[in-house]
């Protein structure tokens, strides 16, 4: 990580402010950060402002980012769980070049969590704040295309067509095949998109004891569900909520408990499933776990 | 109870701009009955039937609905959200197109279930259950409870949305042409279905229709509307056998015989 550390050592680029926004635009964003907090699951709208990166790469969460930001914070940034993606890496880069604060990729070294797509393994701490990367806010979005009378549906708890799509997924596939984004309740009164993050990742949210924060740049929207508040994915009684299994276990450091993403080695039907968080993998390697396709374990040569 | 209408319109009026939709309206509709609300296009017809279902605001009026609970609501002033929980519970909306009133990209069975789910029904087996009864009671082949609306005839659309609307056992239903677009066959069935219906669940009705036939068939009572204003009331057969408005005999004779 040598690039990174050269850029930590020289100070912030010039002719930028701290953390690349302006003051006023990071009071507005706060502003709506805490309005956010106090209603947990509610939308606020912000002014989304133009970041140096196109929309759908993580606008939203950058704002927020920018916005909570301070100097001592240690940022840690994924995409997919990976802190080596080009995402991920971009918007590392990006920050510490515009606030010169200290990267990690340590989920339990960080202050300051920017993700998109997935919720570390690690359990966070009330001292982290996680930031997530939304592409659609809006959980009603493709049952009612009208923003005015979805606004309206979640002033007044008009929630029943999102079991109508639950409802359509059993009659389709025989169980609930929502697989990622799925709908929950926040604090027993607003419906929320918990970004596209797999649905094995829903139950971390519910009483989890860091702050999250979700912004969402093109369509202008932040929403928060504050530390220790109800989070409750939506389900038939007669077809409980469930999360992903896998049939095998992480191949390099042998976990059950984490999310895997299966690896394609060969036109043979070769595969592997790895842990989707490679900061928990590592970890885990570094423990002296191993995995059915772990090399054996030599020390970080990297760092 | 028996002795107070279920609905009572008092004074309605509604303009667009300068055009005026409705003229001071007032009629009452007293449990289980059926009224017909007929007159040539642009008549106001159909805005009286938005504004009643609170989907359009009014300009002035009372609309003073009775509740199952027995207390009285004037929905022209009442609050959104009661408005809202009146419209799916106690009341139901058939359009005339039913791709306005069902969800075309979802089953059959998802759109008889999801009022349901809204008042929060959240057990998939006897949601499907309830969806499979309305099915039988509208006619319709359960074997079809997974299949889209759009594989459906217009028949077949017309009678699964009024399936979703009737599900709740709402009181009264309003239907906007319900029988148009549809042919001769296929509508003189609906009728059938629908006069079924009205008797087996005791809903009153309010019909929407500029075909006399289907007003002479459905409806006990009309109403004939003309530049929004109310021309003529009655009792069906009476207005029709004898109308006294020069407007109502027109209508009346304008009326293909075959």
């Amino acid at each position: 990580m040598t690039i990174q550390q050269s850029y930590a050592a020289t100070a912030t680029v010039a002719g930028y402010n701290f953390a690349f926004l302006d003051e006023q635009t990071k009071r507005m964003i706060r502003r709506a950060i805490l309005k956010a907090v106090a209603i947990p699951g509610y939308q606020v709208p912000f002014g989304s402002r133009e970041m140096p990166l196109p929309y759908g790469w993580g606008t939203g969460g950058m704002q927020v980012t920018a916005a909570v930001i301070g100097k001592n914070d240690v940022l840690k940034v994924i995409d997919q769980g990976a802190d080596d993606t080009t995402n991920a890496v971009s918007i590392r880069r990006f920050f510490t070049r515009m606030t010169g604060v200290a990267t990690t990729e340590k989920t339990r070294e960080a202050t300051l969590i920017q993700t998109r797509h997935r919720v570390p393994e690690m359990p966070l701490t009330e001292n982290q704040i996680l930031v997530y990367q939304v592409p659609i806010p809006e959980p009603l979005r493709w049952l009612e295309p009208r923003e005015s009378e979805t606004r309206k549906m979640h002033a007044l708890s008009e929630y029943g067509v999102m079991h109508v799509k639950l409802y359509e997924d059993i009659s389709r596939h025989g169980h609930i095949s929502t697989a990622y984004d799925y709908p929950v309740m926040v604090n027993g009164r607003y419906l929320m998109r918990c970004s596209p993050i797999p649905k094995f990742d829903t139950p971390k949210l519910h009483m989890n004891a860091a702050l999250q924060l979700f912004g969402a740049g093109r369509e202008k929207r932040i929403y928060a569900v504050p530390p220790y508040t109800e989070v409750k994915p939506l389900d038939f009684e007669d077809h409980p909520f469930q999360i992903e299994r896998w049939p095998e276990t992480c191949a390099l450091c042998n976990a059950e408990d984490s999310f895997l993403d299966e690896v394609i080695l060969d036109d043979r039907g070769g595969r592997m499933f790895v842990c989707s968080d490679t900061d928990y993998c590592s970890e885990r390697q570094a423990a002296g776990h191993r995995g059915r396709m772990a090399a054996p374990y030599k020390e970080e040569a990297a760092q | 109870m028996i002795d107070m209408p279920l609905l009572s319109v008092e004074g309605l009026s509604k303009s667009f701009g300068r055009q005026v939709a409705c003229r001071d309206i007032s009629f009452e509709l007293w449990p289980g009955e059926v009224l017909g609300i007929v007159g040539e296009s642009g008549s106001g017809k159909s805005t009286l039937l938005n504004c009643i279902a609170g989907r359009i605001a009014v300009d002035g009026g009372k609309i003073l609905y009775r509740t199952a609970a027995g207390d009285i609501v004037d929905l022209a002033t009442a609050l959104e959200s009661r408005k809202r929980h009146l419209m799916r519970t106690e009341w139901g909306f058939v359009q005339q197109h039913a791709r306005d009133g069902l969800r075309m990209n979802f089953s059959a069975g998802a759109n008889i279930g999801e009022r349901l789910m809204a008042l929060g029904r959240k057990h998939y087996g006897s949601l499907r259950d309830t969806a499979l009864e309305w099915m039988a009671a509208v006619e319709m082949p359960g074997e079809r409870i997974d299949d889209l609306p759009r594989s459906f005839s217009g028949g077949m659309q017309q009678r699964l949305q009024i399936a979703r609307n009737l599900v709740t056992r709402p009181r009264i239903v309003l239907m906007d042409e319900p029988t148009g677009g549809l042919d001769v066959s296929v509508q003189a069935r609906l009728l059938d279905l629908i006069r079924r219906l009205v008797q087996d669940y005791n809903v009153a009705a309010i019909v929407v229709t500029h075909d006399l036939g289907v007003a002479r068939l459905l409806a006990h009572r009309l109403m004939v509307m003309r530049h929004g204003e109310v021309v003529e009331t009655g009792l069906t057969d009476q207005l029709l056998d004898d109308p006294q408005h020069a407007y109502t005999q027109l209508l009346v004779s304008s009326v293909l015989s075959v």
